[in-house]
């Protein structure tokens, strides 16, 4: 697991569901098949109307035109981050599209397990509303043992809430690791 | 130590006889649903993490019911079906209701309760986030993702937090215009979208007693929309006789302990509540239908595992006899049983079909359909900036379609009686 997480943000309101994440129509494309992996980051947040995306300002897509990867790497948001439709498709979206951690007010249960358990994504929560206090495009960098999150750009450090009971599955990459690890699961 | 309903099933599933709240505890799956839109990567997962050629933990407890992207052009759609398919018979899945058949069933929720999966007392996992409508039959059903649902195919065992309970109790004698909907929205409207995450929802009283099974599942299927766990209603005398009808599996009946500690309890008496819709674009913005009545509206939309079931169809087509729809209406059966049910169920000696169709109602295919979107041949998928008025269960931006598009979702009373009106209108100007 990296110790640090540098990136830039990409800042959203609250009850961000699954289907803004990654719309029901792109459900189809094969998790496996390489060359359709990068359709998901290509419609990775497609769903979340213009004005909301990329605040403060709005309007600012989280894929460039022509592009499947992001240019930014943590997800801020408001409260109830991924709530909805239980598609492992929308972290898996988010996680092609390069994203590496987000941080909300707070998540939907199955999105979280999903981050956590499926290993894509670090979910952070946080007492306080960083979306009202961090700006699209802003630098971050995010020290996973200190549980802090740092914005380069405007040089204020906040808190993270420790990940708790799931830090093990976090530290070893995702459900089938840990299982193997603490002999939940034959060895293969 | 006194526990709720919750804690005892999965008290159970842990072969514990007493599972506290907040711990993580390692449960034996009963029974494993998947679909068409999660089962594929589900399987890859699976094959790459126990072997190409490893076996499901038991191929009697995997239910495969197709139901998304059913009626469609799209080839990637196909392609998941056909990868369903494989997968089925090289496992020996007995529970795969394959498409094109005399077996498909359609919407996975419905399907289970009329196939008999539902037992009191068991726990369902499932790779779709309504898989809480089972609680409805006094058991534990959640939602999960691909990783997960893999794991339970391997192993047969998932970790779960043991959740806090809330209790819903609704007291009185439900009105001919009010329905569980129009409970479920208000809830939504009082606690939000999250004021239920990571804890089960529970239902009680008088209210909900007097529910067929049917309105009892359109309650524990909208518990997800306020983030919650489960959805749960001890089964009763109902709940035994639809499962002794459609099961004979042995089941165990559970109940909250009378001193079980809730996290928050809240009373209704159904005799204060009103119709309700939720309005754009999200499920918890509650208001009277008298409140927004008169707002113009594009669709009406009667369909999915929330809205899809016969009683449904029956409430809706009490509205409907001898009017006709002033606006697009689409009745989507959720299964073949419920579209098979609109021909013989008759209202006032006509059937629930003809009704629908002399109303110039056009009667879809069993699926999921518009509910979420779909591919863009979906039926009654939103376009534009249409405003619909649906039984479906969330209104999040783009959720039927149309980013642009907004949704109210309600009763299927409301409904109907809006698409006579082509405006939202209160049910009780028709009853």
């Amino acid at each position: 697991m990296e110790t640090i997480i540098q990136g830039k943000a990409y800042v959203l309101g609250k009850n961000i569901d699954t289907d803004q994440i990654i719309p029901a129509e792109h459900l189809v494309y094969s998790l496996s098949d390489p060359e359709e992996v990068v359709l998901y980051g290509k419609y990775a947040l497609s769903g979340v109307p213009p004005e909301q995306g990329g605040l403060p300002e709005g309007n600012i897509p989280f894929i460039a035109d022509g592009e499947v990867r992001s240019a930014f790497t943590i997800i801020i948001a408001g409260p109830n981050f991924g709530c909805g439709s239980s598609r492992e498709h929308a972290p898996f979206a988010l996680k092609v599209a390069g994203v590496k951690a987000i941080i909300a007010e707070s998540y939907a249960r199955i999105f979280y397990r999903n981050c956590v358990d499926g290993g894509f994504a670090i979910p952070y929560e946080t007492a306080e509303q960083l979306n009202q206090v961090i700006k699209t495009g802003d630098e971050l960098k995010i020290d996973v043992e200190a549980n802090t999150i740092e914005n380069l750009t405007s040089k204020v450090t906040y808190k993270l809430n420790p990940l708790g009971s799931v830090f093990n599955i976090v530290e070893a990459g995702g459900i089938f690791a840990y299982a193997r690890q603490e002999n939940l699961m034959a060895q293969s | 130590m006194a526990q709720t309903i919750t804690q005892k099933i999965l008290a159970k599933a842990a072969n514990r006889t007493f599972v506290d709240v907040g711990e993580s505890v390692w449960l034996n799956v009963d029974i494993l649903l998947t679909h068409d839109v999660c089962g594929p990567p589900t399987f890859d997962i699976f094959k790459e993490e126990f072997g190409p050629d490893a076996k499901v933990w038991d191929p009697e407890k995997v239910v495969v019911l197709p139901d998304h992207y059913i009626f469609t052009a799209n080839e990637h759609a196909h392609r998941n079906i056909d990868l369903l398919r494989e997968f089925a018979k090289k496992q020996g899945l007995t529970h795969y209701y394959d498409v094109g058949t005399d077996r498909y069933k359609g919407v996975c929720h419905v399907a289970l309760a009329e196939e008999g999966f539902n037992l009191p007392g068991t726990v369902l996992f499932g790779t779709d986030s309504h898989t809480c409508t089972s609680g409805a039959f006094g058991m534990f059903g959640t939602g999960i993702g691909n990783t997960d649902a893999a794991f339970i195919l391997g192993t047969g065992k998932l970790w779960e937090k043991v959740p806090e309970s809330i209790k819903f109790t609704f007291d009185g004698v439900m009105p001919p215009w009010l329905t569980a909907k129009d409970l479920i929205l208000q809830i939504l409207g009082d606690i939000t979208t999250d004021g239920a995450t990571y804890r089960a929802m529970e239902f009680d009283g008088e209210a909900i007693f007097s529910l067929p099974m049917e309105e009892r599942m359109t309650l524990t299927n909208m518990a997800i929309e306020a983030g919650g766990m489960n959805g749960i209603i001890a089964a009763d005398a109902i709940a035994e006789e639809y499962v002794k009808a459609r099961s004979n599996k042995p089941y165990e009946l559970f109940q909250s302990d009378s001193d079980a500690q809730y996290h928050s309890k809240y009373h209704y008496n159904v005799r204060d509540l009103e119709p309700v819709v939720a309005q754009p674009h999200s499920p918890d913005n509650r208001a009277t239908v008298r409140s927004v009545a008169g707002t113009k509206i594009t669709k009406s939309y009667i369909g999915s595992c929330t809205g899809g079931k016969l009683t449904d169809f029956v409430m809706a087509a009490k509205i409907l006899k001898g009017q006709k729809v002033a606006v697009t209406t689409n009745i989507v059966p959720a299964t073949v049983l419920v579209a098979r049910s609109l021909e013989t169920e008759e209202y006032e000696g006509v059937s629930l079909k003809k009704i629908f169709e002399d109303a110039g109602c056009s009667v879809a295919l069993p699926s999921c359909a518009a509910c979420l979107g779909g591919p863009a041949d979906t039926v009654g998928r939103s376009v534009d900036n249409d405003v619909v008025v649906s039984t479906t269960n969330r209104n999040f931006p783009g959720r039927m379609g149309s980013k642009h598009a907004g949704v109210y979702l309600a009763s299927p009373l409301t409904a109907a009686a809006s698409a006579i009106t082509g405006k939202l209108t209160d049910p009780r100007d028709f009853l």
